[in-house]
């Protein structure tokens, strides 16, 4: 059973006069350790689609299942659940919280799942090694580079081990090295622990990783690409 | 969860720092002025009950309408007996026969001719008789500024200000003219053994003292006063204990047709005193309000600045799972703890400064030199039990109203839009 099955979605936002249709009867599905992409101009709807599949949003027609869990009838406690056990993000800006250290920021998550100190301690440590942060651990985000901040914001959307992880724009703010540099961590960890990772991207560094391209046009799928299995390696 | 939200508090500053400087400063000024109102109003009530009002009052029919006037002619003869009844009817209260009277006083020359005459306002009480408790209730030794207090029949205390303005010193003789209880013109002639000043513009201006059996003999008014007063022992006015003996005394006197009958009233009923204490009353409550919206207002304002910032936090918070109700929850228990923290201290703060203000007070004679209304010319804070309270009404309404006003936005914005913000 796919983790994400979306089904005729369309997605309409009330404006002035009306409706804008920002998504127009999506019909697709996400297994288990994608490495997927959704590609398109600005205004495509690529971060709509990623707010309804982390049941940060619902469609208005058409139905999406995430972890087989209908996110158009959740409640806000049922919806926040699934985000916080299933669904991990990664931003564009980093969004770290200023006041807290990169420990307790990568902490947060698992705070709210009630675990106690030891796994938490553990599953910290853990994320911070898979991105190479273990040295910086007590510093603030201030005192970071824009792509150790980003690999922070890594470890905190894998310290909870979700099964998915969406990322809006990840290398946006970030050199051309640091953004292989991200891809190719985030490319371990899927190939290590078989999390599917959904990307809404215009940068061609990214789409050279992914197994799949998603082409969205005005809210419509225009064209969905499976290339040869992933390189696993960034191409010269 | 608990500590890591504290740590967001303690180290962001604006969350912190300045909420509970606002909620410090309001508390602190709630409390202090509570205490100081309070002094100066407790203050007052009590002058007023040890001057003019008692805790309770006896009067003639007639005398009470128009008391103010102090007309003697309507008053209670018989003052002995009633006195006897009114101590069996309320045992544990002292009662004491006063005659007020407005008089001129007479200053001769050294051969007998008038040198300077003034008005003055007279307080005729048992001054002489052994284990009478009146010249202390109205603090006549402390009072003295010159000579001492009467100690035989023919001597009178008359107000510092008023010597100092027509010369007279104690020893020198002085001449009384009045009415005597049937209208015609009264003559006595005192002795000045002491001048007193008690810091009350009211009093001070011109008042003389004498004792009540001289004052009965010099007005005609044997066996008769115009007033009876009653005081609680312990010296401070309860109502609902006034009101049980006034009910008592009442059920007495229900079939007394007479004209002259005698009534009693309580502190509260007397002219202005009611209306002083509702006016006590609704002052503490103005202000509470006053600070509750103020603060509020400065806190919703600073919470609406931080928003921006916090509607980021907030949205990161949904993304990683918390619901909208958890994280609101969080919010009001911030604003209770920061609600409470700053009154504390500013309760603390404001506390210290009213036990100063208590000890020390602020000497107000000068800014009002003409006050008719009888207020003690220092003013002092008093501190009461619901001192140590009343800061934390404001403090933490203020607190907790500004930061869920401020929060309803996560609620009122879709989840989406809230998260949006992360994309600025
Ligand atoms: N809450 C909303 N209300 C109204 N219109 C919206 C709302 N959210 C998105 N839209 C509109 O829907 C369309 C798709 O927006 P979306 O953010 O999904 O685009 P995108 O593909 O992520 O673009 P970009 O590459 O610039 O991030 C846009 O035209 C946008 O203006
Ligand atoms: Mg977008």
């Amino acid at each position: 059973m796919p983790l994400i099955e979306l089904q005729h979605l369309t997605k309409q936002f009330p404006t002035g006069n009306g409706f804008f249709t920002a998504l127009k009867d999506i019909t697709l599905s996400f297994g288990e350790g994608e490495f997927a992409g959704l590609v398109g101009p600005s205004g495509s709807g690529k971060t709509t689609l990623l707010n309804i599949i982390g049941s940060l949003d619902v469609p208005t027609a058409g139905s999406a299942r995430v972890m087989g869990q209908p996110v158009g009838s959740l409640t806000h406690r049922q919806a926040a659940d699934l985000r916080n056990h299933h669904i991990g993000f990664i931003f564009q800006t980093y969004n770290l919280l200023p006041v807290y250290t990169v420990y307790q920021n990568v902490e947060f998550a698992l705070l709210l799942q009630k675990r106690n100190d030891a796994q938490r301690r553990t599953a910290v440590c853990d994320a911070l090694e898979w991105v190479g942060l273990t040295d910086k651990m007590h510093s603030k985000p201030a005192q970071l580079s824009g792509g150790e901040c980003q690999r922070v914001a890594i470890a905190r959307a894998m310290v909870k081990r979700p099964s998915i992880v969406l990322a809006d724009e990840p290398s946006a703010n970030l050199d051309a090295e640091n953004s292989h540099h991200i891809l190719q961590t985030m490319q371990a960890l899927n190939r290590d622990l078989h999390t599917t990772f959904i990307f809404a991207t215009h940068d061609e560094k990214v789409m050279h990783y992914l197994q799949r391209i998603i082409t969205l046009r005005d809210g419509v799928v225009e064209n969905d690409q499976w290339h040869s299995p992933s390189p696993h390696q960034p191409p010269n | 969860m608990i500590g890591f939200l504290l740590i967001g508090i303690l180290r962001d500053k604006s969350r912190s720092l300045l909420p509970m400087l606002v909620v410090g400063v309001g508390a602190m000024l709630t409390v202090f002025l509570h205490c100081w109102l309070t002094g100066i109003m407790g203050d007052s009530i009590e002058l007023s009950a040890r001057f003019a009002t008692g805790h309770l009052k006896v009067m003639t029919r007639p005398y009470a309408a128009e008391a103010e006037q102090m007309p003697n002619e309507l008053a209670i003869i018989g003052v002995g007996q009633l006195m006897d009844e009114l101590s069996q009817t309320a045992p544990d209260m002292q009662w004491v026969a006063r005659i007020r009277f407005g008089a001129l006083l007479d200053v001769p020359d050294s051969l007998g001719e008038t040198r300077a005459q003034g008005p003055v306002t007279g307080w005729a009480l048992d001054l002489l008789s052994p284990g009478s408790s009146e010249a202390q209730r109205l603090n006549l030794a402390s009072a003295l500024t010159s000579g001492h207090l009467p100690q035989q029949a023919g001597q009178a205390l008359i107000t510092h200000d008023f010597a100092t303005r027509f010369a007279v010193m104690p020893g020198h003789r002085i001449t009384l003219m009045g009415n005597t209880m049937n209208g015609s013109l009264a003559f006595a002639n005192f002795e000045v053994a002491g001048t007193v000043r008690f810091g009350s513009s009211a009093v001070d201006r011109g008042g003389i003292f004498i004792d009540l059996r001289d004052a009965q003999m010099a007005f005609d008014m044997r066996d008769a006063a115009g007033e009876v007063l009653g005081f609680f022992p312990k010296g401070f006015y309860v109502d609902a204990t006034a009101q049980a003996v006034q009910q008592a005394f009442e059920a007495q006197h229900n079939n007394d047709t007479d004209e002259y009958a005698p009534v009693m009233m309580r502190l509260s009923q007397q002219a202005g005193m009611a209306d002083y204490l509702a006016y006590a009353n609704t002052m503490g409550s103005i202000m509470v309000m006053v600070f509750v919206l103020a603060m509020s207002v400065v806190l919703w304002n600073a919470g609406l600045l931080g928003g921006l910032r916090r509607y980021r936090e907030f949205g990161l918070r949904l993304a990683l799972g918390e619901s909208k109700g958890h994280i609101y929850r969080t919010l009001l228990a911030e604003a209770v703890l920061v609600g409470t923290l700053g009154s504390t201290v500013g309760t603390a703060v404001g506390l210290a400064l009213a036990f100063w203000m208590q000890t020390v007070g602020i000497d107000l004679s000068e800014m009002m030199p003409n006050a008719s209304l009888m207020m003690p010319s220092v003013a002092r804070a008093a501190i009461t039990p619901p001192a140590y309270g009343i800061g934390f009404i404001p403090g933490l309404l203020s607190m907790v109203l500004g930061n869920a006003l401020s929060g309803i936005g996560i609620y009122k914005r879709e989840t989406a839009r809230l998260f949006n913000e992360l994309e600025v």
